[in-house]
């Protein structure tokens, strides 16, 4: 096993953040009651996600300004290991709507945005595979994955903010008031963001794996 | 990776006799409507995933190993 402090981090950041997630407490706010909690798992889970795909996108980046195969590999891995969050995302927050929205799918402008990021990234390999060719599969969907990036943020963090949405931020409709900032409790935001960081990590510990599995693989190819 | 299975079962069972106390006790468990349980099912479906993590990460090192 390659040794390394964040895996570490990683693993003592999430037993802390369930260990206070479950035990601290919470505001009473609205109709969430004890479902706040949720904040510390399915959010953080979320803000993990983004940082991946981030990551992803530098890859590509670097990889249309190296040409080096390796980091077409990691631009690949990144963008699973988001995409396997994103549908733990999905499905995590459909539960918590069932029991404070009062469905798990009520076509909240966020929930409809996330749907169609996530097929954007599930095209994004189905564009990979697609081509045989390596050196132009990995140029293509580099730029694809780039234009995926932009296209992903401004759906999910602008446009719910601008129409009437259940998720906090949204206009008109009282939505939780979770991640205001202005009422975020601050022992909460004591979890909130070490769950951020251990979230993330866990997320890049798994794409290292992935990482190296195609480097075994693909050996052959990678001059790097 | 045996080793690690005999580590973690007796971690598993130490914390169960840490918590098992005489009846007319209120054990840990059983205080603040039972979360304490949400937080050991919690705890130990991490450890599983750690765990899991951990045994690929050997597998995969030992494997580019062969390959060098």
């Amino acid at each position: 096993m390659q040794k390394s402090w964040w895996k570490i981090l990683a693993v003592l950041l999430l037993l802390y953040t369930f260990t206070a997630g479950f035990l601290i407490q919470v505001p009473i706010i609205g109709n969430l009651y004890q479902t706040i909690r949720n904040l510390f798992f399915h959010v953080p889970m979320w803000f993990g996600q983004m940082i991946l795909l981030l990551v992803s996108m530098i890859y590509s980046i670097r990889y249309l300004r190296s040409g080096n195969l390796a980091d077409d590999i990691r631009a690949r891995e990144f963008a699973r290991t988001g995409i396997i969050f994103g549908v733990l995302g999905l499905v995590t927050g459909a539960i918590w709507a069932t029991y404070t929205w009062g469905e798990p799918w009520s076509n909240d402008p966020k929930q409809i945005a996330v749907a169609i990021a996530l097929l954007i990234y599930l095209a994004y390999f189905v564009l990979r595979n697609s081509m045989p060719d390596m050196d132009k599969r990995a140029r293509v969907s580099s730029v694809y994955n780039i234009f995926a990036y932009f296209i992903y943020i401004p759906l999910i963090m602008i446009l719910p903010r601008l129409v009437q949405s259940l998720h906090p931020g949204g206009e008109g409709v009282e939505g939780n008031p979770a991640m205001n900032g202005r009422d975020l409790d601050p022992t909460m935001r004591m979890i909130f963001w070490p769950a951020v960081i251990g979230w993330t990590l866990l997320g890049v510990w798994m794409t290292s794996l992935l990482i190296r599995i195609s480097k075994l693989k693909e050996k052959k190819w990678i001059h790097a | 990776m045996r080793k690690l299975f005999f580590i973690l079962m007796a971690f598993i069972f130490s914390v169960q006799q840490l918590f098992a106390q005489t009846p007319d006790e209120v054990s840990a468990m059983e205080t603040n409507g039972k979360i304490y349980v949400v937080l050991a099912v919690c705890l130990t479906i991490f450890a599983g995933i750690v765990a899991y993590l951990i045994r690929i990460d050997r597998k995969l090192s030992k494997l580019e190993k062969q390959n060098d």
